[in-house]
């Protein structure tokens, strides 16, 4: 044990206790960034920031929140937003910020894409991170029955169906996923507890795992160099700052976090309090309904392109039913990101513009998203099928196509 | 610079993912309808000026009390809504306040062709006729006669209203309110027998279908949701903009304070992220 002597002060009381000095350079002073980055290496504070922000708003949420069909439209629509002090400030901030995280998910993951930031050493940084996104996106699922409105229920209605697609286990899956035959108030209370606890506990824990992937194989820079961290922060603490190829990240890393943080909320607070509609879909303004379909069914606008997948094989082929060939097609895209990095055969971690055949491989799978993300939520009537049909082929072909295109790039290398 | 450059393409293809997914998308589910047409244009415009007095004599004469109110003039309905609406399916409304919310011409066009001027025609016809009797005239012109009528109405009705008192003698005769306490006084069973479903609350209608689609829907129900059992109500300009500002008054109780409390808090993060800047700047010199 080690020997306990008088503290000299507050701090130093804490220090013998919990080694709060050593604590602090681990984490934050002598806890060392490459120095050549962009603010894109900044998305991931940002993300944390918007999960905490996810996390005040969803508590003061939670006081009020009524899960029960009967209850839940009103005590949303009514109590929060209307009656309690502040509610409707709460609800804006949380349903914007949910969808706003998405985007920066996205970003963050295309980021780490194009740098090569999944390889050599970094799997587990990629495989946390893309569980993570697995489970934001069950989290996003879930909260957005709670209102029970007409999107609630019949995105509910939807997705839990395709678990019916399972072979042989299919429709006795979707009644135990349900609690009842049908969505209702089984299904919304068990979504309830599902959002606000084991889903939160799990992604909290996720992320604790996710960060401290980083500390064995260290942030990307972005040329990809391989560098020594032992010598490059000795060369910081001895005072060649300038010359040093990192730096602490508390203060230096940090100072331009805030400042990209400040552009961030900026932004959120805007589309908080003028622009919410695009988070907020109005159709979720109606009570849930179960005789009345909606005109247009569709997810929230980060699903979609996996949605689109689903939708895009339209059509039957010998014996196999269409719906069938969409579900394998919406499992392939749901799990093919996950196992990025052991498609990529190329070794060397380089960004995307010095790698010849991917770079090009890059841009067409996000130009290919984003026409797979505007055409699932529009009508799948007359040439929308076909150009769906033919984006999500196009977004099967490329991930066929990622090791033979890799291995290319790295022959041409030598 | 190089920053500049992956920014710029953040931002283009952020833009190009929401001007696909919002107003595209939107564009193509709703296509766009032509602005709400407060001169009833499709309707005869009646060119008789009419006479208050002798419009007081015919709105007796013509039995138009045998079904209707009229509170203002101590004429009150001969039903009570119970029976009335197991009668008719729908409470037939006071006519208190009709000359000042409704449209003159509408109001002449519907004593004459009910289900004309409420656009319901698909709904009614000769086997099936419109609960409300058409007016076939006491003997003279009939022009003359409506235009009379209408100018009894205009002549009693009140100079200005209240947002709830013209929403309710407007609306909730089929529509219910939970959030401002309003329940139609037409039975609910009976109503949705005769509407063929049930009339929607309208509490959050302001969120769900927002301020430009009302609009257009209230003025003519036909043009947003063809086929609609919901007749054209005729309302004034003036009228339905008291309606729609009651709906957001209910709906969307909290904007005036939501937009009140935006510039202060999008304010605080502007001189938050130029502080950020300066201590960045201020750290970074020391490492570049």
């Amino acid at each position: 044990m080690a020997e306990i002597t008088k503290a000299n002060g507050i701090g130093d009381w804490f220090d013998q206790r919990l080694a709060t000095k050593k604590l602090a350079k681990v984490m934050m002073t002598e806890y060392w960034i490459p120095k050549d980055i962009n603010f894109l290496w900044a998305m991931g504070v940002v993300l944390v920031v918007l999960f905490k922000i996810l996390i005040i708003s969803g508590i003061f949420l939670l006081m009020y929140y009524k899960p029960d069909v009967n209850l839940a439209f009103d005590s949303v629509n009514y109590t929060i937003m209307q009656e309690v002090e502040y509610g409707w400030l709460w609800r804006h901030m949380h349903g914007v910020a949910a969808s706003l995280i998405f985007l920066v998910i996205y970003i963050h993951m295309f980021t780490g894409i194009y740098y090569g930031s999944y390889k050599k050493g970094r799997e587990m940084i990629w495989l946390t991170g893309m569980a993570l996104f697995g489970m934001f996106s069950a989290e996003a699922f879930s909260g957005y029955m709670l209102p029970w409105g007409q999107m609630s229920y019949w995105a509910a209605q939807v997705i839990t169906n395709l678990f019916g697609g399972i072979p042989v286990i299919g429709d006795a899956l979707v009644i135990w996923i349900r609690g009842d035959f049908t969505v209702a108030d089984p299904t919304l209370t068990r979504f309830f507890m599902l959002h606000v606890l084991l889903l939160p506990l799990v992604i909290i824990l996720l992320i604790a795992v996710h960060f401290y992937s980083l500390r064995i194989p260290h942030v990307n820079n972005q040329e990809g160099e391989n560098i020594d961290f032992d010598v490059e922060s000795e060369k910081y603490l001895a005072g060649n700052k300038k010359e040093s190829k990192v730096v602490p990240f508390w203060p230096v890393f940090l100072s331009k976090d805030f400042f990209v943080v400040g552009i961030a909320l900026t932004l959120f607070f805007y589309l908080t309090f003028y622009h919410f509609n695009f988070a907020m879909d109005p159709i979720n303004f109606e009570p849930a309904n179960a005789m009345k379909t909606p005109a247009h069914i569709y997810p929230e606008w980060y699903f979609l392109w996996s949605y689109e997948v689903l939708r895009g094989f339209f059509f039957p082929v010998g014996p196999i039913a269409a719906m069938d060939i969409g579900l394998a097609a919406f499992g392939f895209a749901n799990v093919i990101f996950m196992i990025f990095p052991f498609l990529d055969r190329d070794p060397i971690v380089k960004p995307a513009h010095q790698r010849p055949r991917f770079k090009i491989w890059f841009w067409i799978l996000l130009v290919d998203m984003i026409v797979l993300t505007v055409y699932g939520k529009l009508p799948p009537i007359g040439v929308n099928t076909w150009i769906g049909f033919v984006a999500a082929m196009t977004f099967i072909l490329l991930f066929v196509a990622l090791p033979f295109i890799t291995k290319k790039d790295a022959g041409g290398a030598k | 610079m190089r920053e500049l450059k992956v920014l710029g393409v953040v931002i283009f293809f952020t833009l190009v993912v929401y001007i696909g997914v919002e107003p595209f998308a939107h564009s193509q589910m709703h296509p766009h309808v032509a602005p709400a047409d407060f001169a009833f244009k499709d309707l005869p415009t009646q060119t008789k000026t009419g006479d208050a007095n002798k419009g007081a004599e015919s709105f007796m004469n013509a039995g138009c009390i045998g079904c209707h109110g009229l509170k203002s003039q101590g004429m009150t309905s001969p039903f009570d809504d119970a029976t009335a609406s197991a009668s008719f399916g729908v409470v037939p409304p006071d006519l208190s306040s009709s000359g000042l919310i409704y449209d003159t011409n509408f109001l002449a066009a519907l004593i004459k062709n009910p289900a004309h001027a409420l656009n319901v025609e698909h709904k009614f016809n000769e086997n099936k006729p419109h609960p409300m009797t058409q007016f076939y005239g006491l003997g003279g012109d009939i022009d003359q006669e409506v235009a009379d009528i209408v100018a009894y109405l205009k002549s009693v009705a009140p100079q200005k209203i209240e947002d709830k008192e013209l929403f309710q003698d407007a609306c909730q005769r089929c529509h219910s309110m939970k959030y401002a306490n309003i329940t139609s006084n037409s039975d609910t069973e009976a109503l949705t027998k005769y509407m063929g479903s049930t009339p929607p609350d309208l509490s959050m209608m302001i969120r769900s279908k927002g301020k430009d689609y009302l609009e257009t829907f209230i003025n003519n129900p036909q043009k947003q949701l063809k086929g609609t059992a919901m007749p054209r109500v005729g309302l004034t300009e003036q009228a339905q903009e008291q309606v729609i500002s009651y709906m957001e008054n209910t709906g969307d109780r909290k904007k005036a304070e939501r937009d009140a409390l935006g510039p202060k808090v999008i304010g605080f993060m502007i001189i938050f992220t130029i502080l950020a800047y300066l201590w960045k700047v201020k750290i970074w010199r020391e490492v570049h």
